[in-house]
């Protein structure tokens, strides 16, 4: 099973043009609300006419603005899981379950209740059942439509934290048996990172960096990838020779791994800083803040040799460190191979 | 005691309340799929006999239905019927004072409808049809059924537009509201006191059926 699409629209000043292949493998779409995570899904599923462009769903086009193809959605075998559920609220939970099925099995239905621990439920209104529950029956109720590929709109927005926990490890469950092309729209880097092998950062309509998971977090490459993938330290920067920049926001001379012409940002993550006491890109730094978090520290700092008006580094460790280094000032590394170097 | 202004009340407002059925809900779903200015001025047009005074309802309608007005004079020329002073002259008052509340009561049925229920159904492989009739009617049901309810009795109490359009003749057109004013004002105490109380026990009723509608959603 295989996706291709290449859709573009324009809604008012807003541009949608997005381009994606993926086979059997889960693909992230990471951005921020209105980056047109929801319309690309939207468009897949033949909800929304792309102004142009070819949508290729297991070797069968459904969209072909030349040819002048566009398959309903009723025909295009995609499942699209709302935020919302989107459960016919005036159906009891098997009674969804039977709309959403295309061949009428009662076996598969009674299969799929039991599988999802809805057996108690099936009698029971949407209203009446907890978020899980309305999760898992609207899993069933996809799964039940025999899909060739699976969509989900932010899955957990719904959800509190500790049920987000059981209900991530039930979908990695429900991926490895689909075995076929899946996407997730999310914003949360973490359930991107844990759900799927392939991430994609979307930005203003656009995919601004696609392609393996660790390469995207290692290397994100663009300042909004960069933000996206949780990296808080970002300065402007400028060119001083092949290997040294001057990151402008922080006042200070960095040594990087290599340069390249279109570096616009320099990013490091909060976690990436190493106390060393000298070597490559040390510096002194004054702390400015001091944030305690469940299990770990936030230590906010101003290099010394920078004037006041920087912007100050986050510098994220353990407990156990900041209880040995504490003090006023501390010494602090940027390793040259965890700085990002990012284009605007 | 003589029963024609009930029937003739209960004539007047069933035929009102199907007219206006069918009329606003069609309004409601043509307005719902509206934007913008054009959207703002159907609805301030459609809306405003709710707000007006009934009594000026009842000037616009004599000045288009009058025997010497432009609808008047086309319906007795046509068909030699007039269409004031008749018993059904008051379903013109009530249609136009009952249509907003239809019409307002439909549409917000229509807009308060979730859109991706629309949408998974799609995906999912449901018809257009089974989608109108299985999910996007049973969802907007009860709003529906409250218009129709509303209206109906809007336009069992109408009183001020009916009086000038239809008048008071009795045995001819008298309704329910327009009797209760007369018989007090001919000093006929006892039997205006008759015909409150059927009207209490019509609109009592009619606010039951509401409340009872009302729990039927949860």
């Amino acid at each position: 099973m295989s996706l291709y699409v290449d859709v573009h629209k324009t809604f008012g000043n807003f541009q949608l043009d997005v381009e994606l292949s993926l086979g059997n493998e889960e693909l992230a779409l990471l951005g921020a609300s209105g980056s047109g995570k929801s319309l690309t899904l939207s468009c897949i599923a033949g909800i929304v006419k792309p102004d142009r462009g070819k949508i290729i769903i297991d070797g069968v086009t459904v969209f072909d603005s030349e040819k002048g193809i566009n398959v309903p959605p009723q025909k295009r075998h995609t499942g699209l899981m709302f935020q919302n559920y989107a459960l016919f609220p005036n159906m009891t939970v098997y009674q969804n379950l039977r709309a959403g099925q295309r061949h009428s099995d009662t076996n598969e239905i009674a299969d799929i209740l039991s599988r999802f621990g809805l057996e108690e439920v099936k009698d029971l209104y949407p209203s009446q059942i907890s978020g899980g529950q309305q999760q898992r029956t609207a899993l069933a109720r996809m799964l039940l439509s025999r899909p060739k590929i699976l969509m989900l709109d932010e899955p957990f927005s719904a959800l509190d934290s500790h049920l987000r926990f059981h209900m991530e490890r039930e979908l990695l469950d429900v991926f490895n048996g689909f075995g076929g092309s899946v996407i997730l729209v999310s914003h949360s880097r973490d359930e991107a990172f844990r759900l799927c092998r392939r991430v994609a950062v979307v930005s203003g309509g656009h995919i601004d960096v696609e392609g393996a998971k660790n390469e995207v977090f290692a290397d994100p490459k663009t300042r909004n990838a960069a933000i996206l993938t949780g990296c808080k330290n970002i300065s402007r920067c400028e060119y001083i020779s092949d290997e040294k920049i001057f990151a402008s926001d922080w006042g200070i001379e960095l040594v990087c791994r290599e340069y390249r012409p279109d570096t616009k940002y320099i990013g490091i993550r909060m976690h990436s800083i190493t106390h060393e006491l000298e070597g490559i890109n040390c510096f002194e730094c004054r702390v400015v803040q001091v944030i305690e978090n469940p299990f770990s520290f936030t230590v906010m700092m101003i290099p010394r040799e920078s004037d006041c008006n920087a912007k100050p580094i986050g510098w994220e460790m353990d407990k156990n460190l900041w209880q040995k280094v504490r003090a006023d000032y501390v010494k602090i590394c940027l390793p040259p191979e965890n700085i990002l170097l990012l284009k605007e | 005691m003589d029963w024609y202004p009930l029937i003739n009340s209960l004539r007047v407002a069933l035929i009102s309340c199907v007219i206006v059925f069918f009329t606003g809900i069609a309004a409601a779903w043509y307005v719902s799929k509206l934007s913008g200015l054009l959207k703002a001025i159907t609805d301030v047009v459609l809306t405003l006999p709710l707000v007006l005074p009934p009594t000026v309802v009842g000037y616009f309608l004599l000045r288009l239905l009058g025997p010497r007005r432009i609808l008047g004079v086309w319906a007795f020329n046509n068909f030699g019927i007039r269409l004031t002073m008749m018993w059904y002259s008051a379903i013109f008052a009530s249609v136009v004072v009952s249509f907003p509340l239809m019409y307002r009561t439909a549409r917000g049925a229509f807009e308060a409808f979730d859109r991706t229920l629309e949408y998974s159904a799609k995906t999912l492989g449901l018809s257009d049809t089974y989608i109108f009739w299985r999910i996007r009617m049973p969802f907007c049901r009860q709003g529906i059924i409250a218009g129709t309810i509303l209206s109906f009795a809007r336009a069992l109490g109408e009183y001020g537009a009916t009086s000038m359009i239809a008048g008071y003749t009795p045995g001819r057109t008298t309704t329910i509201s327009t009797a209760v004013y007369q018989l007090w004002r001919t000093g006929d105490n006892s039997l205006a006191m008759k015909w409150v109380l059927v009207n209490l026990a019509i609109s009592f009723s009619v606010l039951t059926a509401i409340n009872f509608l009302e729990r039927g959603k949860q």
